[in-house]
Parts: structure tokens; C-alpha cells; sequence
């Protein structure tokens, strides 16, 4: 008997949990409304059929739980209600399924008037790339991938020099327009997961896979990857911000195209550079070498790329945002002096070829326990050498000041640095390093950090 | 006929195994073998059991334990998948139960090939030591997830992607050649040991599960295989069958031209029936289960048998169905959408008639019956949710999310355990000749049942919020509420219970061993052979001095006009008590 009562209060529960969620689907924000009604569809046959099975079998075995000299009834077969069952089975199973189909066609086959969007994945970080003015995106190879041509496009190819390229995780879409999203991978497979515009596709290294849909309100919706590609698997997100057609054109606009990043200017110029680093080594020192007093941390040993991107932080107060980060404040009101990208450009080419200079240790911990965690945390990323690496936005952290890095993992893991929502790599940087729990382990890691090089 | 089977032998030219060892460790007797077989592959599940609890304790109380790390969730997650899919419910329904069952089901002495026998399962039990061995090996073992999919398993940013995937494809080598080995005899005893006059038709649901499951079995796992031996020439020797040209961390790996979607194909062409290889000896064993404790034959057999076959051969064209979202051909989501949702059809016809069976009955219940009614309840709800996933439009927004844990978890893990534990408990007291303890296996049951359904039906309703399977933790993101933190604290809360409950499992079947109650000849007042040897535990060859004549079906449970409320199979209708006036004896 208790087992009656508890499959019918586990049916009821059901019923009830399922009425009562809040846990249910994000507020649509794309064309597939398709898709939430054959869900709903779905929903009430399965949800029926799931009441109505337990129920019976309840009042079954309420109804013929054994009592003295109670007997079976005999009954092998009963022809006609098996084929009754049947059919109404069969019948339920075309109501979901037919619906299911007509809504894949259109799922297969994108509208002539759709603009095109390419997304590319690499671990753990997305890129985008729109066709530019010829409409046409241009052929790309893993061949042609470098620190200077990260997409991989094909310098040959004329289609490609007029391509948009997003260095960011951060989408951008018009509100109303139809987008045929040509998925690529440079790595392994990963998958474009919006969870408000409830498409998602692989991405499969060695081939473009595709997908479509209309972005039909504004706001910003999260990506995320959702196909395990690795251990940072969890941390490879991103933004889809939607906005009103001229706002859209604007961002686009203010994006390099190939050809921008192909030419001289783009590499910054180390003679600029030298005159506008003179207010830098004031506390940066002459050398680039840093100043630890000064809460200066070396500037010389660290890639462009990566200097590049924190300058401009700084000075879209991308970095620097928090009251907690009162040097990262100093730095931002610093930035007057680097008026434009480009300054940032020239200046961040004549650090990046600054000779490396010796830093002091000055924190001392386990260094084997430092080992496992930076092997577990940071390595992948990073470098077993801590070198760095352009390709997964980490920075070169062997040769750096402990006193730095300790600070800037804190702040990580306080989320003082990088959740500024326009500073995606940060905020995968405050994701990842959570496990750094104690300030002990960060003074190990760091430790460890100094004796490699 | 010059040569005689070793099956079909006469008892007295048995050799009977003398020594300790001949007897328990090398062994040709298929009983001793299944219980080899049966007590690895539980050990090796309780091993995959804390795994997941181990996961659970990270998505539940994130960056609380600091073993638990990235890395080594992914690789708990990977073994976790691959021992309970291949190692646990593959070698247990089919090594286990099906050496145990077949020979004494189908009235023989023993499998037609008793050495090839014993040689499974050594083998076996060498695929697990290789298995255990990845854990230790530099790097440890592969976390690629279960499914393996190239190229990031043999690629840098994944752990154990040098020495630990190489061990797991050894491993999975070793086990499709003991599996091969197992399967040929399961089906081979099956089809040619069936004593006098057990027809196809007559034999147990349970047989037909197993003999369509083996069969299946045979023809999947060398898809797995090639896909194995493929992926460790991709390793090892440099061929690119699924490696494409690609960039690894920023630097041009040394292949080029492969495909990873062909990788997914095989995969899944071995691993969607492979599904069903799980579930349809499952269906067999729960069918046989309800059937007995509910008094009554399992309503529509022959209805069962044909759903049986028919899903058997329908889950060899479904395969792509988890490959919907993969980058495959879309149009190839209408065919695979179709047959996906036509194979519902007699899953759905078994359900009815598992419910039917019990309409009418006259419904003991026992610890085994629990159980079953379990398994009707948790793959009801299962199967329910596969109609979401196989409609290939729904399953976009799915794919991939905490939807998917759920429903396999539901459809395969739970509602399989419910019956392997139905099974357990059922045939127990034939195995050891004691009955277990009734009132801790009941408390087991509600543990775990109610248990198991409040952890998995909430996951669920994460899928339906987009959360994605497979995250070391989900951190901050601006669509997942404060609240689905704390629901993934409640399921972890909860699978922790349900894990400890099993405590109490493993301690029932140890301690009934020495000092249950003894069980007696036929306890539950079965029909069918298992249970009609002239000794419990039936010795080595089984039937001792003459192997059984069948004369009806497994299901003659209360037989109008008859006087016990069954007939075994072994019983000539002139041995049968016809009832007269006095009212019928009570079975107790």
C-alpha cells in the first residue's frame, strides 16, 4: 500500500514540480518559437501518457495486491487491445514527430536574405568574422594560422581582404535580420550554444558546419561552448549583444579589417613607441624592468599582443574598473597619454622589443604543490614553461615580478579584475582560477612560476 | 552422430573439478563464471558509483574540495561513463546473468563452449586491469568524456591524452574480445542447447533479451573496435582517419585530410544499440520478474518477443539521432527523426504490457517486485523523455544540456539498475541457496528509488534552462539563477543518499550469504527451468542424472482449473493437480 501512495505522490510531484519550476526555458529571443511549440507539443502527449501509465499501475496494484485466496486472472493475449494500443501509439508518436519535421526543414534550409556571420572556435575562446562589403567570406586554411593572420585567412584570396574580424568573444547582431551562421574550428570540436536563441552546432576542425536563425529582440545573451573540447571546456564563453541596426553598424565599423591587420601600421611603431614610453618609465623604468615600490609591475619580456589589449583596457576602463584595484585606477587615469589605438599600438611594439630584464623572487612557498596546481590550473593556457601563448590568450608569466602575479591572481579570483563584462578573457582568467582557493596555494603557484623560465 | 556436445552430455562423463582452484578460479562451470563475471563487475560499478559522487560533490559545493580540479573531474566523468556503460551493465546483464541464466533456462548442463566460457571472462577481467591501470599511469586517464570523440582525446588541453587514452582503447580492445567470446556462446547455447521441447516460442522473455542482445552485441562491438584500433593508429602510427589539418594550442599538428564526424559515426553505430544491448536483456529479466511475483504470464508474449527483435533491429538505424547537432548532413535528421521515433512503438507495446501484466494479478510484494514496478515507473519516465531528444528539432535546444544526463541516466542507468537489482534479489536465492534479508531490501528499494527519481527528474528541468552537460562548474552566467545553484546541491544531496543506500545492498547480499534464512527448492513458485534442479544451488552440470523435457511455455501462472497457482515448464500435463472442490492451498 505505501508503494501505491508513493507513485501516486510521485506523479503528483512530478506534475507539481513541473508547474511550479522556475527552472524552464530562457525567454525566447530568436525566430524558433518553432521549436517551443513541438516542445509543448511534445510536452502534453508524453505528460499525459506518463500520468496516465503510472496512475493505472497504481490502481492496479492497489486493486490486485495479494490477498488470501485471490488468483490471477488467465489471459495470455487479447488481440484487439494490443493492436488498439498500437495504433493510438503510433498515432502519438506522428502528432510529435510531424510537427518535429516541418519545424527541421526550415531548421535545414536558411532564407535567401540572410546575412552572413562566421563564428570560429579555438581553445577555449571564440572569434567572429563578418563578409565585409563583397558579401563573400574569404577561404581560410589552419596553414596560414599565426599570431598576425589568427583566422587563417588565405592572403590570396581578394574575398578575404575586405572581411570584418572580431578578436573577441562579444557577438554582435541587428535585431530583424536572418544570420547564416558558417561555423569553423581551428582546434577541436566545440559547439555555438545560445541558450535564448536555442539553435547550437558543432563545430567540427576540417570542415564549416552551418546553422541560421533571426535574432528577434535586443539584449545581451550568453554563449556557451557545449561540446567537451578540454579542460577549460567550462570556461569557453561568450556574449551575443543584439542591438538596433545603427548601433550595430557602428561596432561593426569600428572593427579592423583583414587588410587593416595586414598592414604596416597595425605592428605599431617602435620609434613612436620610444617617445611616448617616456612617461611609462617613470615607473616602469627605463628598462621596462619595474618598480615594485611604485606597485610598477615589468613591462619588458610581455608580448605585444597582450600589452596591446590591457592598454586599451585601461583606457576603456575595461581594466581598472574596480575600487578594489586602486593601481589598476592609477594606471586607467594614466592613459591620457596614449591618445588613441594607435599610440597604444606604437608603444606596446617598442616594450614588446625591450630586452628581458632579471626580476628578485621575493615570495617563497611549496614548490611542488605549486607544481601540481600550476599543472592543473594555468598550464594549458599558459605554458607548461609559462611562456605564454597567443593562441589562448595567456600571457607570458615565467620571468614576471611574484609580487605582480600574486596580486593579479587575487584580484582574479575576487573578481577586482576581469568581470568587466567587455573583458571576456578576464572573466574566463576569474573562472578558472577559483580553485586557487587559500593564499597559500597562490603564493605555491607563484613560487613554482618563479623557477621556471 | 558421431560427436556429442559437451552440453548434451550425459552426467556422468562430466569431469567434475576437484581442487579449490578448478572448482573457483579456473572454472568451466558457467555458474562460477557468472558470479566471476558478476562480483567484478559490481566491484568495478561501486569504483564508477564514487566517481560520480565525486562529480556530484563539485557540482553541487563548486571549488569546495581540492582534489577535485578540472582535470580530474573530466577524467572521473570519462571512467564513470565508460565502466558503467561497458564494464558494469554490459558484463553483468550479459557475462553475468546470461552465463548464469542461459544453460539453466534453456535445460542444459552447461554452455556449448565451456573454455571459450572461462577465457571471457579472464579476459575480461584483464580489460579492467588495463582500465584500472590508466588511473596511474603519467598523465592518468583519459578525460575526453566517454564518448572519446577525436580530435581533443588525443590532443594537448585534454587530460590523459598521451598514455590514458592508449590504455582505454587497449582496454576496450581486450573487452570486445571477451565480449566476442561470451557472445558467440550465449548465442550459440541458446540456439542449439535448448533441451527437448523448449521451442523458440516457449523460451522466457528473459532468453530472448538475452539472445537478442548478444546477437546485437556481436554485430555493434566490431564497429567500436575498427574505431579503437583507427584512433590508436591515429596515435601511434600517424595516419589521419579522424585528424584533419588543424592547429593544437597554436601549433600545425602533423595530419591532415581525417574526419571527426567519421569517428562519430562509428561510435554511435556501435553505441546506440549498444544501448539496447543494456536494455533488452533488462526488459527480458523484468518481464520474467513481474510475471512470477505478480502470479500471472506476462501479458501479449509473443506481442514481447517481436518488440524485442524488432527493437533490436531498429536500434542498428537510429545511430545519428546523437549526432543531430554534430555538423553532420542536417537532412540526415529526418530519417534518423523517423526511425528514432518509430522504435518508441514497441518500447512503448513492452511498457503496456509490463502494466497489463500486473492488471488482474494477484500481485505479491516482494523486494524483487518492488524493484520492477521501479523499473516500469523510472523508464516510463525515461523513454517519455527520449521522444524530446529523438524529435530532432526539439532536441537542438537539448542537445548537449543537463536534458541529455537525465534522460540516459533515467532511461539507462536507473531503470536498468532497478531491474539488475529485481534480478538480484529474485534469483538470489538460487544462486546462494539463502534469502536475503526482506526488510533491509525494502528500505534499499525506497532509498533508491525515490532517491534516484529526485535526482534525475530536476536535471532535467537544468537542460530545459540551457545548462550544458559536462562543465567543471557553471560560474557566473547572466541566464542561470542563484536558484539552479542551489537545485544542483539538492541533486548532489541526493545522489549522495541514494550512493550510501547502496551500503546497505552489498551488506544484505554478504551477510544473507552465511546467515539468511535457507531458501528452499523454487521460493517464489517459478515456472521456468532455473529454479527446477533437484539441487539449490545447482551443482556442476546442473540437472544431475537427467536434463529436463519441456512441455509448455514459461508463463502458466494460474491456470484456470488448476490446483498450484503455476505449472513448471518441465511438468507433463498429466503430472498436473487439477483443483477440486476444496478451496485452493495458499502459496505462502
Amino acid at each position: 500500500m505505501v508503494l501505491v501512495v508513493i507513485l501516486v505522490l510521485l506523479v503528483l510531484g512530478t506534475v507539481i514540480f513541473h508547474f511550479a519550476s522556475p527552472w524552464w526555458f530562457t525567454p525566447l529571443a530568436s525566430n524558433w518559437g518553432s521549436i517551443d511549440t513541438t516542445i509543448n507539443i511534445t510536452f502534453w502527449i508524453t505528460g499525459l501518457v506518463f500520468v496516465a501509465v503510472n496512475l493505472f499501475m497504481a490502481y492496479a496494484i492497489f486493486k490486485f495486491k495479494h490477498k488470501k485466496g485471490q488468483k490471477s486472472h488467465y489471459e495470455p493475449e487479447n488481440k484487439k487491445l494490443e493492436i488498439w494500443l498500437t495504433g493510438i501509439t503510433a498515432l502519438g508518436i506522428a502528432i510529435m514527430l510531424a510537427p518535429g519535421l516541418f519545424v527541421w526543414a526550415s531548421f535545414v534550409k536558411a532564407p535567401s536574405d540572410a546575412q552572413q556571420v562566421e563564428v570560429v572556435g579555438k581553445q577555449w575562446h571564440w572569434m567572429y568574422r563578418f563578409p565585409g562589403e563583397d558579401g563573400e567570406l574569404g577561404r581560410t586554411d589552419p596553414r596560414f594560422v599565426s599570431e598576425h593572420n589568427p583566422f587563417g585567412l588565405d592572403p590570396q584570396d581578394p574575398a578575404g581582404q575586405d572581411d570584418i574580424l572580431v578578436f573577441s568573444n562579444i557577438l554582435h547582431l541587428p535585431v530583424g535580420q536572418p544570420h547564416k551562421f558558417w561555423l569553423r574550428s581551428q582546434d577541436v570540436l566545440h559547439n555555438f550554444a545560445v541558450p535564448h536563441f536555442r539553435a547550437k552546432m558543432d563545430l567540427v576542425p576540417g570542415t564549416v558546419t552551418r546553422m541560421w536563425l533571426e535574432p528577434t529582440r535586443t539584449g545581451t545573451f550568453d554563449v556557451v561552448c557545449m561540446q567537451l573540447c578540454g579542460t577549460a571546456h567550462h570556461a569557453m564563453r561568450g556574449k551575443v549583444v543584439v542591438q538596433e541596426q545603427e548601433d550595430f553598424d557602428q561596432w561593426l565599423a569600428s572593427h579592423p579589417t583583414f587588410a587593416d591587420t595586414q598592414s604596416r601600421a597595425y605592428r605599431g611603431d617602435q620609434d613612436i613607441g620610444r617617445a611616448l614610453y617616456a612617461t611609462c618609465a617613470s615607473c616602469h623604468g627605463q628598462q621596462g624592468e619595474g618598480n615594485q615600490g611604485l606597485n610598477a609591475p615589468r613591462v619588458a619580456g610581455l608580448d605585444q599582443w597582450y600589452l596591446e589589449r590591457q592598454l586599451a583596457y585601461y583606457k576603456d576602463r575595461v581594466r581598472g574598473y574596480n575600487d578594489g584595484d586602486t593601481y589598476g585606477q592609477q594606471m586607467a587615469a594614466m592613459m591620457a597619454v596614449l591618445p588613441d589605438r594607435q599610440a597604444i599600438r606604437n608603444v606596446s611594439a617598442y616594450m614588446a622589443a625591450m630586452p628581458e630584464t632579471q626580476v628578485t623572487p621575493t615570495i617563497t612557498g611549496n614548490t611542488a604543490r605549486g607544481e601540481r596546481l600550476y599543472r592543473n590550473f594555468c598550464s594549458d593556457c599558459h605554458g607548461s614553461d609559462g611562456s605564454g601563448n597567443y593562441h589562448t590568450n595567456a600571457p607570458r608569466i615565467s620571468g614576471q615580478q611574484d609580487w605582480y602575479l600574486e596580486r593579479q591572481v587575487t584580484y582574479f579570483r575576487d573578481g577586482i579584475r576581469g568581470l568587466h563584462p567587455q573583458d571576456s578573457h578576464g572573466n574566463q582568467m576569474v573562472m578558472l582560477v577559483q580553485g586557487l582557493r587559500d593564499e597559500q596555494a597562490i603564493r605555491d603557484v607563484v613560487a613554482y612560476i618563479n623557477t621556471l623560465d | 552422430m558421431n560427436h556429442i556436445a559437451f552440453a548434451d552430455q550425459p552426467q556422468e562423463s562430466m569431469h567434475h573439478p576437484q581442487g579449490f582452484f578448478s572448482k573457483y578460479v579456473w572454472s568451466l562451470d558457467h555458474k562460477v563464471i557468472a558470479i566471476q563475471y558478476g562480483v567484478t563487475a559490481i566491484m568495478v560499478g561501486v569504483l564508477a558509483l564514487v566517481l560520480s559522487g565525486l562529480m556530484r560533490l563539485q557540482l553541487g559545493f563548486p571549488d569546495t574540495f581540492s582534489f577535485i580540479n578540472p582535470n580530474t573531474y573530466l577524467q572521473f566523468m570519462t571512467m564513470h561513463g565508460m565502466i558503467m556503460v561497458v564494464y558494469l551493465l554490459t558484463a553483468l546483464l550479459l557475462g553475468g546473468f546470461g552465463n548464469y541464466l542461459i544453460p539453466l533456462m534453456v535445460g542444459t548442463r552447461d554452455m556449448v563452449f565451456p573454455y571459450l566460457n572461462m577465457l571471457s571472462y579472464w579476459t575480461y577481467l584483464l580489460s579492467v586491469i588495463v582500465l584500472m591501470a590508466s588511473f596511474f599511469v603519467p598523465g592518468g586517464a583519459t578525460g575526453a568524456g566517454w564518448t572519446l570523440y577525436p580530435p581533443h582525446t588525443l590532443l594537448p588541453g585534454t587530460p590523459g591524452h598521451e598514455l590514458g587514452i592508449i590504455m582505454m582503447l587497449v582496454s576496450l580492445g581486450i573487452f570486445i574480445v571477451a565480449f566476442t567470446m561470451g557472445g558467440l556462446n550465449y548465442v550459440t547455447t541458446i540456439l542449439q542447447a535448448r533441451t527437448k521441447g523448449m521451442s523458440l516460442m516457449r523460451m522466457p522473455l528473459t532468453l530472448w533479451g538475452i539472445f537478442t542482445a548478444s546477437l546485437m552485441g556481436l554485430l555493434a562491438f566490431p564497429a567500436l573496435l575498427v574505431a579503437a584500433i583507427m584512433m590508436m593508429l591515429d596515435k601511434l602510427a600517424g595516419t589521419s582517419f579522424f585528424m584533419p589539418a588543424l592547429m593544437s594550442m597554436g601549433e600545425a599538428i602533423d595530419h591532415s585530410g581525417g574526419s571527426p564526424l567519421l569517428y562519430q559515426h562509428l561510435f554511435w553505430f556501435f553505441g546506440h544499440p549498444e544501448v539496447y544491448i543494456v536494455a533488452l536483456p533488462a526488459f527480458g529479466m523484468v518481464s520474467d520478474v513481474l510475471a512470477t511475483h505478480a502470479r500471472k504470464n506476462i501479458f501479449g508474449y509473443r506481442m514481447m518477443v517481436w518488440a524485442i527483435v524488432i527493437i533490436g533491429g531498429l536500434s542498428f538505424v537510429v545511430w545519428a539521432h546523437h549526432m543531430y547537432v554534430s555538423g553532420m548532413n542536417l537532412s540526415f535528421g529526418f530519417f534518423f527523426a523517423t526511425t528514432t521515433l518509430i522504435i518508441a512503438i514497441p518500447t512503448a507495446i513492452k511498457v503496456y504490457n509490463w502494466v497489463l501484466t500486473l492488471w488482474r494479478g494477484n500481485l505479491h510484494m516482494t523486494v524483487p517486485m518492488l524493484f520492477a514496478i521501479g523499473f516500469i515507473f523510472t523508464f516510463t519516465h525515461g523513454g517519455l523523455s527520449g521522444l524530446f531528444l529523438g524529435n530532432v528539432a526539439i532536441d537542438v535546444p537539448l542537445a548537449d544540456t543537463y536534458f541529455v544526463v537525465a534522460h540516459f541516466h533515467m532511461v539507462m542507468g536507473v531503470s536498468t539498475v532497478m531491474v539488475l537489482f529485481a534480478a538480484i534479489y529474485h534469483w538470489y536465492p538460487l544462486i546462494s541457496g539463502r534469502m536475503f534479508n526482506t526488510a533491509l531490501g525494502k528500505w534499499h528499494f525506497w532509498v533508491t528509488f525515490v532517491g534516484t527519481y529526485t535526482t534525475f527528474l530536476p536535471m532535467h528541468y537544468l537542460g530545459f534552462l540551457g545548462l550544458p552537460r559536462r562543465y567543471f562548474s557553471m560560474g557566473e552566467a547572466a541566464y542561470v539563477p542563484e536558484s539552479a545553484h542551489s537545485l544542483n546541491a539538492g541533486i548532489s544531496i541526493s545522489a549522495i543518499i541514494v550512493m550510501l543506500a547502496q551500503l546497505l545492498f552489498i551488506a544484505n547480499v554478504i551477510w544473507s550469504l552465511k546467515k539468511g534464512p535457507r531458501a528452499g527448492h523454487n521460493p517464489w513458485g517459478a515456472t521456468s527451468l532455473e529454479w527446477q534442479t533437484p539441487d539449490v544451488p545447482p551443482k556442476h552440470g546442473n540437472w544431475g542424472e537427467k536434463v529436463p523435457e519441456v512441455h509448455r511455455w514459461a508463463y502458466d501462472y494460474s491456470v484456470p482449473g488448476v490446483k498450484a497457482d503455476f505449472i513448471p515448464q518441465n511438468m507433463p500435463s498429466e503430472a498436473v493437480e487439477m483443483e477440486d472442490d476444496s478451496p485452493q492451498g495458499e502459496r505462502s
